[in-house]
């Protein structure tokens, strides 16, 4: 067995690695199509509001993540569906918001500790068991909701109004969509950090689009791009020392860098 | 009551406002089994609103709505109505979906929530595009084929629930000549041959007088419904439109 599979630590981290590698761009393909990639990126920022909630109140902060970022995306979808804001306004109040009360908490709490910066920029070296208990538990559910709702998730990405007319009740799902986005944000925090979850929602996903030749086959390339970008991340991570986060989302660019450029030789 | 036949859909009193706005006053219609009937009118006249009425998008601010014979809050049947957008709106072109996965989305109504598609659905989105002679290009792309080609995958998609009644919405706006003659004939070859209940919105009006067995016109009242020879010798059209536009429908 090669020396990094030997630790108790490394077998956790990659096998998180591999479900939020699973979920994230599954997730975010119908994000960047509905051109709502900001939505991430917002819920990761009430994340951590939810983290400094549970670090101050000495509970699980992942519990406390997962339930602020819940609510969140509850809130963000009755905004933007109420049309009362400009498109990605109401993304931006709540990203903002949520950050705001995040280092409110943290000032309360008396600054940053090592623990609030795991969640910040992310680790190999901190998924503990019941971490990853939930991450598994969590990406199951992502999976499994992503896979029975198939075409329905096809249906309002493609024509929401064209779903509508179907009876498809795209209202319920626009705001189920929302929760396994902040669902999958919670599980990816843990490992990429809050600042750089959403890029493992939208990069894999636009990396796809450059190669692929069907809706199915986008979601496919999107998460065998994402898994290759997870687990040389780690890999990298663990023999240079670096943050596994940064790895990550660095070899995700090169991939879709490469996919660039293959594209365009594809006139894509 | 003289027994009838229970028609497609049936618009009663329906008053649409947008704010103080009345943009449908008082609108009755009923579309009988079988027709091909064209809604026209000016600009603002409320054709997109009365559609999106039919359709259930939006609820009237008063008057009856009924689908099938049943009132529109309790129908569940939509896999009954296909519906064709208005291309420009309707998606994305660089959206990854093959003709095929665009084709067999319109079975979503008829498969029912949860379920997947299977082999059947399949089957049935691929005859869908063989009707509107697109089955070849089933596995391209929808974003690399013409506006006229995409124009009817999206019929296609409205076909593949097999529905009897078929909502069009300006369907020809930015599709060359060549593909709305095809287009047009596509529909009459609907209706005639397999008797299903078309409605088209389109501010073409010399075109839609050739083809239709039934107008509306439209001017948030309703102006006229009936034969569209009536229509013309009515002058409900010369009420409706100033009269260089109607010019332009004699010139057809």
């Amino acid at each position: 067995m090669p020396e990094i599979l030997t630790y108790g630590f490394m077998q956790r981290a990659l096998l998180a690695g591999l479900m939020i590698g699973t979920i994230a761009p599954a997730i975010g393909v119908f994000l960047v199509l509905r051109r709502l990639s900001l939505i991430a990126d917002a819920l990761s920022h009430v994340a951590l509001a939810g983290v400094a909630l549970g670090l101050l109140a000495n509970t699980y902060p992942l519990a406390g993540a997962l339930v602020v970022t819940l609510l969140a995306a509850v809130g963000i979808e009755r905004l933007r569906a109420s049309g009362r804001l400009f498109g990605e306004a109401a993304l931006a109040i709540f990203l903002s918001g949520g950050f705001a009360v995040a280092v409110v908490l943290i000032s309360l709490a008396g600054g940053f500790n090592v623990d609030l910066f795991s969640y910040l920029f992310g680790a190999i070296t901190v998924v503990q068991p019941r971490d990853l208990w939930l991450i598994l538990i969590l990406g199951v559910t992502v999976l499994g909701a992503v896979a029975v709702l198939y075409k329905e998730l096809f249906a309002i990405t493609f024509d929401e109004e064209g779903a509508r007319v179907q009876g498809v009740p795209v209202d319920a799902l626009n705001l189920l969509l929302t929760a396994l986005v902040a669902v999958t944000v919670v599980v990816a925090m843990r490992i990429v950090g809050i600042l750089l979850t959403s890029a493992l929602l939208v990069i894999p996903a636009v990396t796809a689009l450059r190669l692929a030749s069907s809706f199915r086959s986008t979601l496919w390339v999107a998460v065998a791009c994402s898994l290759a970008a997870v687990l040389a991340g780690m890999i990298l991570s663990y023999y240079l020392d670096i943050a596994a986060g940064g790895a990550i989302v660095l070899t995700s660019l090169a991939l879709f860098s490469g996919a660039a450029v293959f594209g365009r030789g594809r006139g894509v | 009551m003289t027994t009838l036949e229970t028609p497609i859909a049936e618009l009663e009193n329906v008053c649409v406002e947008y704010g103080t706005e009345r943009v449908l006053d008082t609108v009755s219609l009923r579309i009988g089994r079988g027709d091909f009937l064209g809604i026209i009118g000016p600009n603002g006249s409320g054709k997109t609103t009365l559609l999106r009425v039919l359709l259930g998008l939006l609820h009237p601010r008063s008057g009856q709505v009924r689908l099938f014979g049943t009132e529109i809050g309790a129908f569940r049947e939509w896999h009954r109505i296909g519906y064709v957008p208005q291309k420009a709106v309707a998606f994305e072109s660089k959206f990854p979906a093959s003709v095929l996965e665009v084709a067999r989305s319109g079975r979503c109504g008829r498969v029912g929530l949860g379920r997947p598609f299977d082999a059947r659905d399949r089957e049935a989105a691929l005859v869908a595009l063989d009707t509107v002679g697109m089955a070849s290009s089933r596995d391209q792309l929808i974003g690399h084929l013409s506006a006229g080609q995409q124009q009817r995958v999206f019929i296609a998609r409205a076909l593949a629930s097999a529905p009897d009644l078929l909502v069009l919405d300006e369907p020809t706006v930015g599709v060359d000549l060549d593909a709305q003659e095809q287009f047009y004939s596509l529909l009459r070859r609907l209706n005639r041959d397999r008797g299903t209940t078309l409605v088209l919105v389109s501010h073409d009006i010399g075109v839609v007088a050739a083809e239709v067995t039934q107008m509306a016109c439209l001017n948030r009242t309703l102006v006229f419904h009936g034969p569209p020879e009536d229509a013309i010798r009515s002058g409900a059209l010369a009420q409706m439109y100033r009269p260089e536009s109607l010019m332009v429908a004699h010139r057809h």
